[in-house]
């Protein structure tokens, strides 16, 4: 008689794998991609392209040649770390720099821990932030967008440059300049505002963030804590001195708010286990975020925000255990 | 709709032998009768080889507390008494009968068809019968009925629940047998409503039984205190603590039993052997048992059938196993047994047979944890079996435990749902034998 498989219960699973969730995940950022090609150039296409590549093949090279294991690139989570650092830069960056930042982004972000599910930082985040602190002036110099004739632009060296409206408002704060002109609302809406290339589009963002919502990847918990205490906390302190402080729905509208709420923050491997946690880790997040943006040196705090919640984030998983039965 | 307020999965039903009304199995041509087919201590044997047996007739006598008394449920001869191979490969001792030609029942038992309405014993001799019948709980977990019915000094039962959930994929069993048998089961239930002295009993059942359910409210009215509680289709809606939950809103605390709450629970398949103990005289000698699974195709089945019959006979009663079988489980496929000797014997409480293609029974290999932590949101428990992991590989069995790794009662959610096929519930089953060890050599 033929043997009989023997096992543990249960015996039949969900379907759920690593890999659908990534390249949901991914498929979530394809609304971002095309408005950054809208609104950038095809520019934002070849730093996307340079930066998913160079993600690939720098994790396929240390699985391959340093860590000697079998080769994971096709479960997606490199293109997803590639798109977000991409989203996460300007897009007339010297393409050398993309390279970088890949490098970095999976070198030390991640395959340095052990590869996805170890790392306890954002990979994105940690190539973005290197890049920021090492390339000061290419990370700052932002082509202005190119309304929807963007995509007919031929490079970005004939392209304008201009302030982000976060540094602008920092700078006229500083400067004493008051009633600045800042974008209107519809542009920051919509997208058509100087910044980082997946950042700019509030729109995009949460057509991909719906998405994610409905196949399950990640819970409301986050992005809602993140963006409402964001939206809390500097209402309180617009209220407080208007023309000091920026007012509330610029400030989740403008700069890597919305990105870092829905697509940076909301990374499984790098945020808490339960619901509580995860409201505390969105809530600081939120938190850090507008006091770097008030009283830091830099005029945008969520990548650092961010990264300083992963590190809590052991910790938050101690402290905030799911609610037990009968408890 | 009611039900329970943590975690749950919903796997697919697949209920296709719910339309096989229960048929009787033919006797098998030996019967292997365990001496242990329940929770607790064995019972010992009251016979000897070369003994003649009637069907019902006791062979095997309950001493200890927790032991349940164990009838022959053929009629022959004792062939030996031996340690034989249970269905999953354990060594266990047995009573072997040879399988006489012509069946003789004990006289006390009622073999007429009637259905006996009036219950005509008390209270203390419904729970003195239940003993003498050896019935046990056939839910699964085999704990025998009448101790649930001794309710310890300073508890009292409230309530009396019913779990007809079938939560499990697959299994048709308790769907069967009310549709079958839908006056005896009520019975049943005031009969043991009777001896737990309460006013009321709850039916709870899933939602995705719309025939049952509603046979059971037409039938219900002619009975006193009998309510029909319909549950959301959510595994596992029928483990005790969440059926609890689900139908009273009461939480049994962790480490407590569910008369701590008020509560006593019982499966719908023991209360139809309950009638029969009670008012038939009939011990517990057959199970009805779903004999199921995709490659069947049409020829789904729901027998009952004699304790002591080889597995393989029903398989071979249906056209033998299917060409593309990798598993046979006994029960369903969330918390069911892999079976690895299918000749062993059926014991007490075994619902069903279910074939498992190579395809279905597939498990993939695993990944590293991307610590998404579905398998903390689908935890009916509210346990975190992403850390129970990582502490159990790496050996912290004590951490393990002071995080509450003996509240999980290994319903498979976790394993279900997780998409780097960790293998949770395993790693959790060998931490807590690996616990009770280390508890003993205390």
């Amino acid at each position: 008689m033929k043997l009989l498989n023997v096992s543990g219960s249960p015996h039949v699973h969900s379907g759920e794998s690593v890999k659908r969730i990534m390249w949901d995940v991914n498929i979530a950022l394809i609304p971002m991609l095309l408005t950054a090609i809208l609104f950038f150039g095809l520019d934002a296409l070849f730093v996307s392209l340079v930066s998913v590549c160079s993600c690939l093949l720098f994790q396929w090279l240390i699985e391959k040649f340093l860590m000697k294991t079998r080769t994971t690139i096709s479960d997606g989570s490199a293109v997803i770390t590639g798109l977000l650092l991409a989203f996460n830069l300007p897009s007339g960056l010297p393409l050398w720099i993309v390279i970088i930042g890949a490098l970095v982004a999976i070198g030390i972000g991640k395959m340095s821990f052990g590869g996805l599910g170890k790392n306890p930082f954002n990979p994105a985040l940690v190539g973005r932030v290197f890049l920021l602190i090492s390339f000061p002036v290419q990370m700052t110099t932002w082509p202005t967008p190119q309304g929807i004739g963007g995509i007919f632009a031929n490079s970005t060296i004939d392209a304008a440059t201009g302030a982000t409206p976060l540094a602008a408002f920092k700078e006229a704060v500083k400067n004493g300049t008051a009633n600045l002109d800042m974008p209107s609302l519809m542009d920051a809406f919509l997208g058509h505002i100087g910044g980082s290339m997946g950042e700019v589009s509030a729109i995009a963002i949460i057509i991909g963030g719906i998405y994610m919502l409905c196949r399950k990847v990640i819970t409301w918990h986050i992005p809602v804590s993140f963006i409402g205490t964001a939206l809390v906390f500097s209402a309180i302190l617009w209220c407080v001195n208007p023309s000091h402080y920026m007012d509330p729905i610029t400030t989740i509208l403008t700069g890597g708010l919305m990105l870092g709420a829905v697509f940076m923050a909301t990374d499984m491997v790098t945020s808490p286990m339960s619901k509580w946690g995860q409201v505390v880790f969105g809530a600081g997040c939120g938190l850090l975020t507008i006091i770097i943006r008030n009283w830091g040196s830099y005029p945008e705090g969520v990548s650092f925000a961010i990264l300083l919640m992963n590190a809590c984030v052991p910790l938050i998983n101690k402290g905030f255990k799911p609610k037990r039965f009968a408890k | 709709m009611r039900t329970f307020r943590l975690g749950g999965v919903h796997p697919e039903e697949n209920k296709i032998s719910t339309n096989a009304a229960i048929e009787v199995f033919p006797l098998p041509k030996q019967a292997v009768v365990f001496l242990s087919q329940h929770l607790g201590a064995p019972a010992t044997p009251v016979v000897a080889k070369g003994d003649e047996v009637k069907t019902g007739q006791l062979i095997a006598k309950a001493e200890a507390f927790v032991c349940a008394n164990i009838h022959s449920p053929v009629t022959g001869k004792v062939n030996k008494i031996d340690t034989m191979k249970d269905i999953f490969g354990f060594s266990k001792t047995a009573i072997v009968i040879d399988v006489a030609e012509k069946e003789e029942w004990v006289e006390t038992v009622d073999t007429t068809p009637d259905i006996k309405r009036d219950i005509a014993l008390s209270q203390k001799e419904i729970v003195d019968k239940l003993k003498e019948m050896g019935i046990v709980g056939l839910g699964g977990a085999t704990f025998p009925t009448h101790i649930k019915y001794m309710i310890p000094e300073g508890k009292k039962a409230e309530y009396l629940l019913i779990n007809a959930a079938e939560c499990e994929p697959y299994l048709t069993s308790d769907h069967r047998v009310i549709l079958d048998h839908t006056e005896e089961v009520l019975i049943g239930i005031s009969i043991l409503r009777k001896a737990l002295g309460v006013p009321k009993a709850y039916i709870g059942i899933e939602s995705n039984k719309p025939e049952p359910i509603a046979r059971l409210q037409e039938m219900a009215k002619q009975f006193e205190g009998i309510e029909v509680v319909p549950l959301k289709v959510k595994y596992p809606q029928g483990a005790e603590k969440q059926l609890i939950y689900s139908i009273t809103r009461r939480s049994v605390p962790s480490g407590k039993l569910p008369i701590d709450v008020g509560c006593v629970v019982n499966n719908i398949g023991t209360a139809f052997s309950v009638y029969e103990a009670v008012q038939k005289n009939k011990p517990l000698i057959e199970t009805i048992m779903t004999v199921t699974g995709k490659s069947l195709g049409i020829n789904q089945h729901n027998f009952v059938v004699r304790i002591g019959t080889p597995f393989i006979d029903l398989a071979n009663a249906i056209g033998g196993i299917p060409d593309d079988t990798a598993k046979i489980i006994s029960g369903g496929t969330m918390m069911g047994k892999a079976i690895a000797n299918p000749e062993g014997p059926i014991t007490k409480g075994v619902s069903s047979m279910l074939f498992m293609s190579e395809e279905e029974a597939y498990r993939h290999e695993e990944q590293d944890c991307i610590r998404c932590g579905k398998c903390v949101k689908a935890c009916p428990m509210g346990l975190e079996p992403y850390l129970f992991s990582s502490l159990i590989n790496n050996g912290k069995f004590q951490e393990a435990a002071d995080n509450h790794l003996m509240d999980c009662m290994e319903c498979g959610c976790c394993l279900f749902s997780c998409p780097a096929h960790k293998p949770l519930t395993d790693e959790i089953r060998l931490a807590k034998t690996k616990l009770r060890q280390m508890q003993q050599k205390k």
